[in-house]
């Protein structure tokens, strides 16, 4: 076909399907939870699931973002951490405001990426490696500043972060809404997200074309780390205590969610729906073996295969639909 | 004749060789004797490369017979090549950074004792070979603290260490200085004495009438000719390799010319120097040279992907600094890289994507990206330039060779640049779509675009420039006007002489 006419139905569906055909594992894994436990069924276990794959779906956008650039971010669950122990340290030791502490706190873990995307950027460092150090840098600035001790938040204010609900909805659905509005508008809809496709898909064409591949790639750390903040408040208004041994491994449910998803490990390929189907695939496979009973030592082995047999199968599609 | 026949170490006859489509090699023949230096001739694609290539084992012939000692031969692997006594130096050397000298010359026939390396024999073996060679290092030095020329050498001595009965040396000479080339000369002619069969690649004219002894020529994928070195000139031989006349296959539209758009004085960085040159509205300049000769390195430069180490450049008369490819973009410089996929596309995006991407910053001021606009521009650009493709949605990687390269082309023009630099625009694009870009940058020039075209392919150059600059060891040596093209006064061959500095 010669281009001007307009793209058929068929190739445009076949398109959609190698471009989202993970959503086909995320409805079997449901179908087959639905009628292993009927419970599941329930309109409350959805909100309940949705509720809980909050924090890690804010951090899956925000790596995201950042794989697609061809990079890592490691650092996220220690910022979980870093964020719990400055709120601790600010509103139940300091006595300081709730709303302020927690936009210090954030701009901690904001600024915390910024230097990961600086060391990355500027001085060509690996992403791995600089990411696999802050993350020891960062537990150990939330080991020292909460003394290991783990530290009660009593403020109305941060428990309502979590448990508050508008028209029944509780508040870390919304907060997950407008992440994924916003992590779709910035990589689908902005130059920005232009230009990490094209720095992750080609770092010097890019360059080439006049992109600032240091601008952008500091800037998806800095989300990542905006992003990792904001999933730390929700966690400790979620826990209601500031500790400095939460969020461990969090970093590989985020990368798990943005593999199955879809997001490509080389970058320069990636969605966000695709990426919200993975944070789900991840919430349903907790959830759906919470429910049936099953030993929670098998939950690591099951997300491990279902990564593996997710991937196989967007793999598979899109040769099919290439 | 038939007492020279069983005298040959190698020979070939009715080799072809394809690449998907491209016809590589045709019908091409070889006859080497021992105790001799053979030249290969040819302009870049001509097939020298491809049939070492195919000697040496990295390429399977099509067609063919090849004897070596008067056997059939066939090497499946350059480690079998080797073993029957064939070795090779590369034109582009793969240099391993952290590997000794040492290492780097017993790669893959390391001194053993048991399941252990034993580095000390080794070492030994390797200082012993490199002070026959008067190269003066210590065998444990890196390769990485070589320079690129000591580098060539380690790649010589290497080639020579393997006893070999024939040695292939693939433009071994391009970085190395006088005295290098001097001293391999030496080894040349050693080797030579003790019966060694050497296969000399090189565009350099006079290396070849200094240390060759006879020459076979080859042209398009063919082979031309053959000759005893002292029956031939300089001049024939150019002739003979080039072998055709600028054909109408350029529909260079003559334009007016318009004021000075972009000037460049002494322009000076990494493998150029004194560059100095205009090119004014309408026109199109081309840049020649050989490979290395600086034509590409200063419009990197220019461009800004490479600094600049001195210079300055006027755009519209006033002076501008360059410090990036997005300042160029910004000042309204366009420039189609001659490495598509580095530095040309993102091959898993899309053709709209692609094209759109430089011209984001200009075309899409809102915070949110106006789609509709984006696929209606670029589908203008697409369809200008005429890329073939299901939708604007496929991916570039899923488009033939020639459609991304006029992907690569169409992100350039969108912007409507003041200056195009185009470098190698036609390469690997087949005859139609070579006749359509030309055809684009006739319409371009007359648009008011000055445009800076470089090839490698000298009826290019002088089917569609205004004005051809002539490259030469990083120097620009000459400048030749249209009408001296046009009416015979400058032929190919002259083009040819001056860019080997003859």
């Amino acid at each position: 076909m010669v281009l001007g006419m307009t793209t058929s139905k068929q190739v445009k569906a076949r398109m959609l399907l190698g471009k989202y055909g993970i959503g086909i594992v995320l409805l079997f894994l449901m179908l087959i939870i639905g009628i292993l436990e009927p419970s599941f069924r329930t309109g409350t276990n959805f909100l309940n699931v949705a509720t809980q794959v909050s924090i890690n779906g804010l951090i899956s956008f925000g790596m995201c973002l950042v794989i697609t650039t061809g990079g890592i971010d490691l650092s996220v669950g220690a910022q979980l951490a870093l964020v719990s122990c400055v709120l601790g340290q600010l509103i139940t030791k300091q006595g300081m405001n709730a709303l302020l502490a927690i936009i210090i706190a954030v701009l901690v873990s904001t600024f915390l990426g910024f230097l990961n995307g600086i060391l990355i950027s500027r001085f060509h460092m690996f992403p791995f490696v600089v990411t696999l150090s802050s993350q020891l840098i960062i537990r150990g600035l939330a080991q020292i500043i909460s003394g290991g001790q783990s530290i009660p938040l009593q403020s109305t204010f941060i428990t309502d972060v979590y448990n508050m609900k508008l028209l029944g909805i509780p508040f870390p659905i919304l907060y997950l809404t407008v992440a994924t509005v916003a992590a779709y508008l910035i990589l689908h809809w902005t130059k920005l997200g232009r230009y990490i496709f094209a720095v992750g898909g080609n770092e010097n064409a890019a360059i080439a074309s006049g992109v600032n591949h240091y601008w952008v790639k500091t800037t998806v750390y800095m989300i990542s780390g905006l992003m990792a903040g904001l999933a730390g408040v929700i966690m400790a208004a979620k826990t209601g205590s500031a500790q400095s041994n939460i969020g461990v491994g969090y970093e590989t449910d985020a990368i798990a969610a943005c593999v199955i998803g879809g997001t490509s490990f080389a970058g320069g390929e990636a969605t966000i729906p695709g990426v919200l189907m993975g944070i789900f695939i991840i919430g349903f496979i907790y959830n759906g073996m919470n429910l049936i009973g099953i030993q929670s030592y098998f939950q690591p082995m099951t997300k491990g295969m279902v990564i593996i047999l997710a991937v196989l199968m967007d793999m598979f599609m899109k040769r099919k639909n290439a | 004749m038939s007492e020279q026949d069983k005298n040959l170490i190698f020979e070939c006859s009715g080799v072809y060789k394809a690449f998907g489509g491209t016809q590589a090699l045709q019908d091409v023949q070889l006859q080497v004797k021992p105790g001799s230096v053979h030249a290969l001739l040819g302009e870049n694609g001509a097939g020298k490369s491809t049939l070492m290539k195919c000697i040496i084992g990295m390429y399977k012939i099509d067609r063919g017979t090849m004897l070596y000692n008067g056997e059939p031969y066939m090497a499946r692997s350059t480690s079998e090549a080797l073993g029957k006594g064939i070795s090779m130096i590369y034109q582009e050397l793969n240099i391993e950074p952290f590997l000794s000298i040492a290492d780097s010359i017993f790669l893959h026939r390391e001194f053993v004792s048991g399941i252990f390396l034993s580095k000390k024999k080794q070492n030994e073996e390797a200082q012993r070979i490199l002070d026959d060679f008067g190269f003066n290092k210590k065998a444990t030095t890196l390769m990485g603290e070589l320079t690129i020329a000591q580098c060539q050498m380690v790649e010589i001595i290497k080639a020579v260490s393997y006893q070999a009965n024939i040695i292939i040396m693939d433009e071994p000479t391009s970085s190395l200085d006088n005295t290098e080339t001097e001293r391999l000369f030496k080894v040349i002619r050693e080797l030579r004495a003790k019966g060694v069969a050497i296969i000399y690649i090189s565009h350099r004219m006079e290396e070849i009438f200094e240390v060759c002894d006879e020459v076979s020529i080859f042209r398009d994928g063919r082979y031309v000719g053959y000759y005893e070195i002292g029956d031939v000139t300089q001049d024939q031989l150019i002739s003979l390799m080039v072998g055709r006349s600028v054909e109408s296959v350029f529909p260079k539209v003559d334009c007016p010319i318009g004021d000075e758009a972009i000037r460049v004085e002494n322009l000076s960085g990494k493998g150029f120097s004194d560059i100095s040159f205009s090119v004014r509205k309408g026109e199109i300049v081309g840049l020649t040279g050989l490979v290395g000769s600086g034509r590409s390195e200063s419009m990197k430069a220019l461009f800004g992907l490479d600094p600049l180490a001195s210079g300055t450049i006027y755009l519209e008369g006033e002076e501008v600094k360059i410090p990036s490819p997005r300042a160029a973009i910004e000042l309204g410089i366009g420039m189609v890289n001659e490495d598509r996929k580095n530095y040309g596309l993102c091959l898993h995006r899309s053709v709209l994507e692609n094209i759109s991407l430089p011209n984001l910053r200009a075309s899409q001021p809102k915070l949110f990206l106006n789609k509709k606009r984006e696929a209606k521009e670029g589908g203008d650009i697409a369809k200008m330039v005429t890329v073939k493709c299901r939708s604007l949605e496929d991916t570039v990687y899923s488009l033939s060779g020639g459609n991304q390269q006029k992907v690569v082309v169409g992100k350039w023009i969108m912007s409507q640049p003041k200056v195009l630099i185009l470098d190698e625009p036609t390469r690997g694009v087949d005859v139609g779509a070579k006749a359509e870009l030309h055809a684009l940058m006739s319409k371009f020039a007359a648009e008011g675009m000055a445009i800076i075209m470089i090839s490698s392919e000298l009826p290019e150059i002088m089917g569609m420039s205004d004005r051809v600059l002539v490259y030469c060891e990083g120097k620009l040596i000459g400048e030749i006007m249209r009408a001296d093209i046009l009416s015979g006064k400058i032929t190919q061959e002259d083009i040819l002489q001056k860019e080997f500095g003859a």
